[in-house]
């Protein structure tokens, strides 16, 4: 589904990406573990394509109508009709558009770039409460505007709403767990593994192996200057945790 | 009738698409030669077969008019207005003078308005609208007249009233805003030529929305015009406004009055779409829209609304104010003010609290892109006797690019103790964080930008009346059109 060769990115002229490399099947859950300034929010904007992350070289090949094509130019809004979502490390605010709304026309705009209709307000909303119980989300959050004076686990809550909604083929969690307590951090990874399916593939990115006890990852990868260092099973995770990042890099 | 009249052409000026309003109509016109004097007031008089009041109103007005000068306060420049190079009367030729009927207009004028989406004809007319389309400087056609007339509502144009009602247009023409009040005030009292005027009897509650659709058309040709709306003992009406004109390279100047009166328990709620050709993007040509507008809550808990969507126009200077003179009266006013490319905006409102327990709402949202200049003036005054005033402003500002401008000029002076006042301003800027959050979203760039605008308006678009803030929505985003770069 993804394959990313010898990825060289950077921000306003700084190398932060430097040979990157990464295969996502299908069906799988990899993690992208690294110390601080790794690279591991900048290789989530990359995937999802901010026009400030500028591709030097490599190629970031994504499957797109059963071609693997390279979306390295690809503007954002292709990317995520085409499947590919980021839940965000800091979710944004948008004052006074309610968040049904806003689900809405994210949902429409998918939609019709699939050839399928707009849903009306009223079955989007059935819709939309159907995916909103396993987050137990309460029916309040729809006419809020978006993100405004949410708190940091409603924030994220409604990240993984949005893409319950979009269901994405590969989604990227950007620090999900960042700012969670733990009760707000299950009820988040319930959210992520009630989305899983064989035909949709994940990656988790985070600095703690905890968020990864609930949602089990099948492979982890730890970055360190912007390449992959180490490739394992969720075994590498545990070891991460227990013996820091020291012993990959030296 | 054909729906792309032949003889209305598109006009050859580059304007990225943005304004299609811009066309010129051919038309034979009936002209006042350019420059203003008082044979030019005798002359417009006398066309409109005014009573000899009315002439005399208009010479005192002009005569006031002569001893002042254009304010220069506004936070805004423009080049010099030569008040002797404007045509002040110019008119669609008719096959026979006299009151109007549809039969008698150009059939021009009336395909004109049907591109503008306003048909008048009986078949074509808007349901549940009834318009009074002004066309330079004249009503053209006023639809659903006899229906309402069954109510006991008078629509039509203001030069008809005189005739119609004279006692009624004397009694409340200048009761709101004296032909003295100011410099555009006046030399619009001089020179106005048309507009509409409405009644609304006691106890009435107007069943459609009323509205005047003006369009300037002819060149060089000012446009002054005046509306006049009383709402009666517990009358109900909502009244809306829209404008547009053809693009050209000078400058046409608008000075309009709108003066509004509320008596006992009587609502009246104003909304405009304002559309006017704003100049193109190095900020050539386009109207300078001066306009006073004001109501007078005259009775016991009545409430004047005003809601503007200021779109267009080189320059806006316009304040819709409400005199809260009645005890518990209510003024509201709600408004989105665009600016873009070159354009300038100095637009607000006044709340004048002179009954007890008067309230005011003032919301105002700015936006400002490329090298436009957006402020907000507004004053909330409490007079002595106004016991339990309460006032709300919140005046908000969003700035599209680094090169414009928004400023917030609030004035409050408060001469009562027992008055509760709280205003809240913020300036913000549509950050690249919201737009590559919503695009990766999948919305594209113009999607993104307008649900980021359409939620910062919000307050005031749930004001206007479904339709036109359906049409409020499209015109912002049409007006936005390649703005976030």
């Amino acid at each position: 589904m993804l394959n990313i060769k010898d990825l060289y990115a950077s921000v306003e002229g700084n190398p932060i990406i430097r040979g990157l490399s990464l295969s996502v099947q299908a069906g799988e859950v990899h993690a992208v573990m690294g110390p601080n300034g790794s690279g591991k929010s900048t290789l989530s904007k990359v995937l999802a394509g901010h026009p400030q992350y500028v591709v030097d070289s490599g190629e970031i090949l994504y499957d797109v109508s059963g071609v693997m094509t390279n979306i390295a130019g690809m503007e954002a809004e292709q990317r995520a009709r085409e499947g590919i979502f980021l839940a965000f490390q800091y979710p944004v605010e948008i004052p006074g558009v309610p968040t049904a709304e806003f689900l809405r026309a994210s949902y429409n705009v998918v939609a019709r770039h699939h050839g399928l209709e707009d849903m009306d307000p009223m079955d989007f909303d059935a819709f939309v409460r159907s995916k909103m119980g396993v987050l137990e989300m309460d029916d309040k959050y729809l006419d809020r505007a978006v993100n405004v004076d949410f708190s940091g686990g409603e924030k994220k809550r409604n990240e993984i709403l949005q893409m319950a909604v979009l269901n994405p083929r590969l989604a990227i969690l950007d620090e999900t767990d960042s700012g969670l307590d733990i009760d707000s951090m299950k009820i988040v990874a319930n959210g992520v593994n009630a989305l899983r399916n064989k035909r949709n593939a994940m990656i988790v990115i985070t600095h703690y192996q905890r968020l990864l006890n609930y949602i089990k990852p099948d492979v982890v990868h730890v970055l360190y200057q912007g390449r992959i260092v180490k490739s394992g099973g969720p075994q590498l995770a545990l070891e991460v945790e227990e013996r820091g990042y020291d012993w990959l890099v030296k | 009738m054909n729906d792309q009249p032949e003889n209305i052409k598109s006009n050859n000026i580059p304007l990225g698409g943005e304004y299609k309003y811009g066309f010129v109509t051919d038309v034979e016109t009936d002209s006042a030669p350019k420059g203003l004097n008082e044979d030019i007031i005798r002359f417009i008089s006398h066309k409109k077969g005014e009573p000899d009041f009315m002439l005399e109103w208009r010479l005192k007005a002009f005569r006031h008019w002569l001893t002042m000068h254009e304010p220069h306060w506004p936070n805004f420049v423009y080049s010099p207005i030569d008040y002797q190079e404007i045509t002040y009367y110019s008119a669609p030729k008719r096959k026979t003078d006299g009151v109007s009927s549809l039969e008698e207009v150009d059939q021009e004028v009336l395909k004109t308005f049907d591109k503008l989406g306003i048909p008048l004809g009986e078949q074509k007319r808007l349901a549940g609208v009834a318009v009074d389309a002004v066309f330079d400087s004249v009503s053209v056609g006023t639809t659903h007249q006899k229906d309402l007339e069954k109510l006991g509502i008078i629509f039509c144009p203001i030069s008809e009233a005189m005739h119609k009602v004279p006692a009624l247009l004397q009694k409340y023409l200048g009761s709101v805003v004296p032909y003295s009040d100011n410099f555009f005030a006046s030399l619009n009292s001089a020179v106005f030529t048309d507009g509409s005027f409405c009644y609304i009897p006691p106890g009435v509650r107007c069943p459609v929305e009323l509205s005047t659709y003006f369009r300037i058309n002819a060149k060089g040709t000012g446009q002054f015009e005046r509306t006049l709306i009383v709402a009666d003992e517990g009358a109900y009406v909502s009244y809306l406004e829209g404008c547009t004109a053809p693009i050209r390279d000078e400058n046409q100047l608008h000075a309009a009055v709108v003066e509004l009166v509320a008596l006992d328990n009587a609502e009246i709620k104003y909304s405009t779409v304002q559309n006017w050709y704003a100049g193109d993007k190095d900020g050539r040509g386009g109207i300078y829209n001066f306009v006073t507008k004001r109501g007078k809550c005259a009775g016991r808990n009545s409430k004047i609304s005003w809601t503007q969507v200021e779109a267009g126009s080189a320059i806006t200077w316009k304040y819709p104010s409400c005199v809260l003179l009645g005890d518990n009266s209510v003024g509201e006013f709600y408004s989105v003010a665009l600016t873009n490319n070159r354009m300038q905006a100095d637009t607000g409102t006044k709340m004048i609290h002179i009954g007890k327990n008067t309230r005011s709402t003032i919301i105002s949202k700015g936006i400002a892109s490329d090298y436009a200049n957006n402020s907000y003036r507004g004053l909330v005054k409490v007079m002595p006797g106004a016991e339990n005033a309460r006032n709300f402003s919140q005046c908000d500002s969003m700035l599209i690019g680094n090169n414009c401008s928004a400023n917030t000029f609030p004035y409050i002076e408060v001469e009562n103790r027992t008055a509760t006042l709280e205003h809240e301003a913020t300036t913000s800027r549509i950050s690249a964080d919201q737009i590559f959050y919503l695009q990766s979203r999948g919305l594209d760039k113009e999607q993104a930008v307008s649900l980021v605008i359409n939620g910062f308006c919000k307050d005031v678009f749930k004001t206007l009346p479904l339709e036109f803030a359906v049409e409020a929505v499209r015109l912002l985003e049409m007006k936005l059109e390649g703005s976030v770069g």
